[in-house]
């Protein structure tokens, strides 16, 4: 086949592109040399609209061993452990073929992190659905959870939080971010940077199959209404075979006989080979006949772009070919020598005797496209006026009960007890609390982590919405005694091509950038989606942040259940009664418009440091940060795992018991301590200069909101854990 | 105490019974699934996870690897040998257990805590435990136990049932039967007592951090039996 522009388009790339291609090769691509460049040149790969801006954000920090550009980030956490961690999406092979889709985002993220050398100690996820009354939600959470739960309870990795919502804008377009934390030995962590010439390059893992042809490409357009046709280019996932491959690499890592190892995740063996000559600045051959195919007849351009799972590159030392080969052996895998390391800087390949591609490294990678995109400043949106006719005739049991039973606050336990979270023993906090914790095998040590996105405030404004994700993450990490290290993102946005698109990227990467700077909070690895939407609909701007935390003895673990009848239950942080944006505003009051909660991240990191103090002083019984639906929703999740109720008071300074009740204000969390160390921790909190209200006292199983209403714990229960199973047995 | 774990392609819960065992003071051996023979042990245990993925029925092609035909002949001459959620699948598959594990009665994965009432302490496992009814935690797609009326019979005449599912109290109803076993059964023996199969983990269950400590008076208990 001759390649012309015409082709080349049909393969993503744009006019100007293919030409820039003909010009650093000095000629006509082949078919075979088209393909790889339009897999390393698109979107999902080459981060072309989106690397400009992703350099202004904080990736360095005294305890960041490896920042973005590799598998995965690193992070010290003393005693020459290191956690190894990254989130990264599969929206649209989960919109296709939810379970396929999902479980293999599920393997993908793992092999990132065992890539490195660390084994999966743990796995999150953020999933995002369309409306709860769309025809496809139903089947797409129940596909996307199976496959999660098929693809990590084979592995044998515990699945220890996650975060789920429901919202119209991702009617056409589901998000599916899973991240994955890992453990290694500071030193003995792996990198895919080749070194040495003529070493050989070996493939390991699954054969080579027809499926995911061309998946990074499909990852980096729009859908339409053909998407049923693009089923192929899902990949399939065999999680059995991804476990012996787990065993069989941290095996032959044990010895010395790595220099470089990569595992093949998007564009297969195109990116995994040419980015570890580029890191190296070194060529790679590869005899493409040695390829270990799963199908007959496959094509050097299928082989190169195939997508099949489960499949890893490594540049072995001289000699050790024998050994490693035995590893392999014993785990029932492929190991084939596919080829060298050259000087050539250049990826040559051959078939059949003949060379099939022939491309300087440097112009797929350095020369790839980068485009500053047109984007458009968002304004932050006029406050609401709220009437105080609307809130006077609320009746406050009836707004409890739709808030607790909204889709996007009730329990998701239907979801998470499809995940094995208890295997390899370690799970201290399991999913449903702030951040799910596990222990460091064998040590006094655990790691916590969580994911969060707030897509509503982001839609609101950006700048704000940037900042209120990085702030709520650190808040979840706090609120469990864990000191904040660092986080990695899933950046899930429409098409960069769109101004407003682009402007909701750009200003919300740019208050994650703010914050985390602030904060200390550095980010350690990522990747970015574009192009999630349907037609010209894109979905709610959606970053999603994972989160992760060192509690340095576990026994000082936080969790959010009141303990105790009788204890003193204090607010942390003040309450200015911000309603716009708010689960309420939109539930109750049927009102979109108006800007997200302000972030004062002075407040933030103060109240979050002082908290920590506070834990560290072991005067904190229970605590939990407010977020979505505010303090009411907050403090009935407390009661509800606690199994306790409380007498709430009102401070005097706000007018509106709604108000308080529902608004979110940023910067707040809610703890429970004992009333002989109240003044101790008052003490505290008024040196650190920390607003506080008194919120209540525990009792044994009423929730009194004030005299004249109250709630029990059991209606309490039903309002929350009710919904989503009866949603999913229907 | 010896005791000996086999480790099969897609085991993933060997280490943490490795873990367990030697919590309570067993000399625990990792056995690989193409050994031949196993080292000398008190007791041999399989352990959870996916044998060969699950791929075709759970444990069927665990129950054919080489190191099972010693497994059979050491439960064969009265050698205590105990098979955890997968390994209790495998031991269904190799016969040593009666019945069979179906899906779940509604289709899905379930991973939580589940309480069981001991039915028989008269044999190697439950002799002299103090409690009736233990938490203990479960992790499977397919621990639904059946068995056909004859065998059922057989396995009740033979009292060969060792746990049920039921309440903290001890209460046994379909309410409580988390994945549509007959009459709740979450484990088994086989005629003679000596090899126990069971779908939830006690070795999930070892530490007060975790999701309880039942699992604790299992492993303690069974090691004292053994001495």
């Amino acid at each position: 086949m001759i390649v012309n522009e015409k082709i080349a388009i049909d393969h993503g790339l744009k006019k100007d592109e293919y030409k820039k291609i003909c010009e650093l090769l000095k000629r006509t691509p082949n078919i075979t040399e088209l393909g790889i460049f339009s897999a390393m040149w698109n979107e999902h790969c080459s981060y072309k609209s989106s690397r400009l801006h992703l350099k202004k954000l904080p990736t360095k920090g005294k305890q960041v061993i490896q920042g973005p550009g590799e598998n995965a980030g690193v992070v010290d956490i003393g005693d020459n452990d290191a956690i190894v961690f990254k989130i990264e999406s599969h929206n649209h092979p989960s919109f296709i073929e939810p379970y396929q889709g999902a479980a293999t985002g599920v393997g993908g993220i793992m092999r990132d992190v065992f890539t490195m050398g660390a084994r999966p100690i743990a796995n999150l996820n953020s999933i995002h659905f369309g409306s709860t009354q769309h025809k496809k939600t139903k089947n797409l959470l129940r596909g996307v959870v199976h496959g999660i739960g098929g693809y990590g309870n084979c592995m044998g990795v515990p699945t220890i939080a996650g975060q789920t919502s429901f919202d119209s804008s991702y009617n056409g377009n589901i998000l599916v971010n899973a991240m994955t934390l890992g453990l290694v030995k500071k030193d003995k962590i792996f990198y895919s940077k080749a070194a040495g010439l003529n070493k050989p390059v070996i493939y390991v893992g699954s054969k080579t199959g027809r499926d995911g042809i061309h998946g990074a490409s499909m990852a980096s357009a729009s859908f339409d209404d053909k998407i049923e046709e693009k089923k192929p280019t899902v990949q399939v996932g065999d999680p059995f075979t991804e476990k012996l491959l787990l065993e069989a690499c941290l095996e032959l890592m044990a010895g010395d006989s790595i220099i470089a190892i990569q595992d093949m995740g998007a564009a297969g063996l195109t990116s995994s080979s040419i980015e570890m000559a580029s890191k190296g600045n070194l060529g790679i051959e590869i005899n493409l006949n040695k390829v270990p195919c799963r199908e007959t007849k496959m094509s050097p351009y299928e082989i190169m772009l195939s997508e099949s799972q489960e499949r890893m590159l490594i540049v072995l030392e001289n000699g050790k070919e024998e050994q490693a080969k035995k590893i392999f052996d014993k785990w029932n895998l492929d190991f084939a020598v596919i080829g060298k390391t050259t000087k050539s800087k250049k990826i040559e390949l051959y078939f059949d005797s003949k060379k099939v591609a022939d491309i300087p490294v440097n112009t797929l990678v350095e020369n790839s496209p980068m485009y500053d995109r047109k984007w458009k400043k968002a304004k932050l949106p006029k406050k609401n006026k709220i009437y105080k006719d609307d809130i006077n005739n609320l009746k406050i049991i009836e707004v409890l009960k739709k808030i607790l039973s909204n889709p996007n606050i009730c329990s998701k336990e239907w979801i998470w007890q499809q995940y094995d979270h208890t295997v390899m023993g370690d799970t201290i906090q399991k999913p449903g609390g702030d951040s799910g914790v596990i222990r460091v095998h064998g040590s006094n040590k655990a790691v916590a982590a969580s994911v969060d996105s707030s897509a509503v405030y982001c839609w609101a404004h950006p700048l704000t919405g940037g900042k209120q994700v990085v702030c709520e993450s650190f808040r979840n990490l706090i609120s469990v005694g864990a000191k904040p290290i660092a986080i990695t993102n899933c950046l899930n946005f429409g098409s960069p091509e769109n101004e407003e698109s682009m402007g909701e990227f750009v200003e919300c990467v740019q208050g994650m950038g703010e914050a985390s700077s602030y904060l200390k909070f550095p980010v350690v690895s990522g990747n970015v989606s574009f192009y999630n939407q349907t037609k010209d609909q894109g979905i709610k701007p959606t970053p999603s942040i994972g989160g992760v935390g060192l509690i340095k003895d576990y026994t000082k673990m936080i969790t959010m259940d009141f303990k105790e009848v009788d204890n003193v239950v204090l607010v942390i942080g003040k309450t200015e009664g911000h309603i716009d944006q708010s689960l309420f505003a939109r539930v109750i009051l049927d009102e979109k418009n108006g800007p997200p909660p302000e972030i004062n991240l002075f407040n933030e990191k103060n109240n979050g440091e002082t908290l920590l103090k506070l834990i560290d002083n072991n005067l904190i019984k229970s605590a939990h940060d407010i977020s979505l639906g505010g303090i009411i929703t907050a403090v009935s999740k407390m009661c509800i795992k606690g199994n306790k109720g409380i007498n709430l008071k009102k401070p005097k300074y706000l007018i509106s018991e709604i108000e308080y009740f529902f608004a979110e204000d940023q910067g707040r969390y809610i703890v429970e301590i004992r009333e002989k160390d109240e003044k101790k921790v008052i003490d505290i909190l008024n040196k650190n200069a920390v607003h506080y209200d008194e919120l209540g006292t525990i009792n044994e199983n009423t929730l009194f909101l004030n005299e004249k209403t109250k709630v029990t714990i059991d209606e309490l229960k039903g309002f929350n854990t009710k919904w989503l199973k009866e949603y999913m047995s229907n | 105490m010896k005791s000996a774990v086999i480790t099969f392609p897609g085991s993933n819960c060997d280490r943490d019974m490795d873990v367990a065992l030697k919590k309570f003071g067993f000399n625990n051996k990792m056995v690989w699934h193409q050994d031949v023979e196993l080292p000398k042990s008190d007791l041999v245990v399989l352990p959870g996870g996916f044998s060969y993925g699950d791929y075709l029925r759970c444990g069927s092609m665990a129950s054919k690897s080489k190191i099972m035909q010693s497994v059979i002949n050491f439960a064969n001459s009265g050698g205590m040998v105990m098979g955890i959620c997968n390994g209790f699948q495998i031991l269904v598959e190799t016969g040593l257990v009666p019945g069979v594990l179906l899906r779940n009665k509604y289709l899905e994965f379930i991973c939580r805590n589940v309480f069981v009432k001991i039915n028989n302490k008269n044999n190697g496992y439950f002799k002299n435990i103090i409690n009736d009814v233990l938490e203990l935690h479960i992790a499977h797609n397919e621990g639904n136990y059946f068995c056909t009326n004859d065998q059922l019979k057989e396995i009740e005449d033979n009292a060969q049932v060792a746990i049920n599912y039921c309440d903290p109290e001890g209460k046994i109803e379909e309410t409580f039967n988390p994945n549509g076993s007959i009459k709740n059964i979450a484990g088994i023996f086989n005629k003679e007592k000596n090899v126990l199969g069971m779908m939830p983990h006690p070795e999930r269950m070892i530490d007060p951090y975790l999701s309880g400590e039942d699992g604790s008076y299992f492993f303690k208990n069974l090691i004292n039996n053994l001495k």
